[in-house]
């Protein structure tokens, strides 16, 4: 397998969606490649703090959603 | 999301036409699908005619709500629905091509980039108050196809089949993106968490 194929392969990798053999050839080149190995964990962190980029935001959301928005809501359903 | 609240009770509010539960699910819910709306459509005013559209949606639907999902999960479903709805309605401009950010191989399909690692681990970085803020800049700075699949799949937590039914793309597609997606965030990334200057 080259790194270009052990790319490609590294989101189905994580998702265990591999067939057996292509998973082993994936294995045996991240035992052999420095460089894939530092690429999947660069990826790995990536994917990590993706998920995390919001939780700031939402740990903070306003209490109220704007007063104005409540009142077109509820309006609307009696139309 | 929100206060405890009494979801049975809730249901059955909504589905006698109870007018103080209309309000009460509006109040406790809202907040947090309006921040979902804004993540996907990037506007405040079409954020809350999003929420506007969903609530409403939910309420002409809510005899077909079995109550065996959590009322929270129900109107995330209907508010990203409704949200990718109104980014299917926008003139898209043409986008930019990702493959500047992607990986680039040598003929014989090694890297050309010599990798190294980052300056710490994520949940270092998590731990700093910017990176939070590094990451939603980069994710902004993601073509929108490739965003809004990455946004679907790794942040609000919808399936491969789920993105792929609400965008109308094949699942193999959705994997195809969501993976370019990481890869072109990862590039970017890199020039702010890495370790050293690499080759």
């Amino acid at each position: 397998m080259t790194c270009r194929e052990f790319s490609d392969f590294i989101g189905d990798y994580l998702t265990g969606d591999l067939p057996a053999t292509v998973r082993a050839g994936f294995e045996h080149h991240l035992d052999l490649c420095p460089n894939c190995r530092r690429y999947l964990r660069s990826y790995e962190e990536t994917v990590k703090l993706g998920r995390h980029a919001f939780d700031d935001q939402d740990a903070l959301l306003p209490p109220e959603v704007p007063e104005e928005l409540v009142t077109a809501i509820l309006a609307a359903r009696l139309r | 999301m929100g206060l405890p609240v009494d979801e049975s009770a809730l249901l059955a509010g909504l589905r006698e036409r109870d007018e103080q539960a209309f309000e009460t699910i509006v109040r406790t819910y809202g907040p947090r699908l309006l921040a979902v709306a804004r993540r996907l459509v990037r506007d405040e005013g079409e954020a809350q005619d999003v929420v506007q559209t969903a609530y409403l949606s939910a309420f002409r639907a809510v005899e077909q709500f079995e109550g065996a999902a959590q009322i929270s999960s129900w109107l995330h479903r209907i508010v990203v629905n409704t949200a990718l709805m109104k980014l299917r309605t926008r003139r898209r401009k043409p986008e930019e091509s990702i493959e500047p950010l992607l990986p680039s191989f040598l003929t014989d399909g090694h890297h050309v980039e010599q990798f190294s690692d980052w300056s710490a681990p994520a949940d270092v970085l998590l731990e700093r108050k910017e990176t939070r803020a590094i990451v939603r800049d980069h994710i902004d700075q993601l073509p929108e196809s490739y965003r809004d699949v990455l946004i679907l799949r790794d942040i609000e937590e919808l399936s491969t089949q789920e993105v792929a039914d609400a965008l109308g793309l094949t699942p193999t597609a959705v994997k195809v993106r969501l993976h370019r997606g990481r890869q072109a965030l990862s590039t970017l990334l890199r020039h702010s968490f890495l370790r050293n200057v690499t080759s």
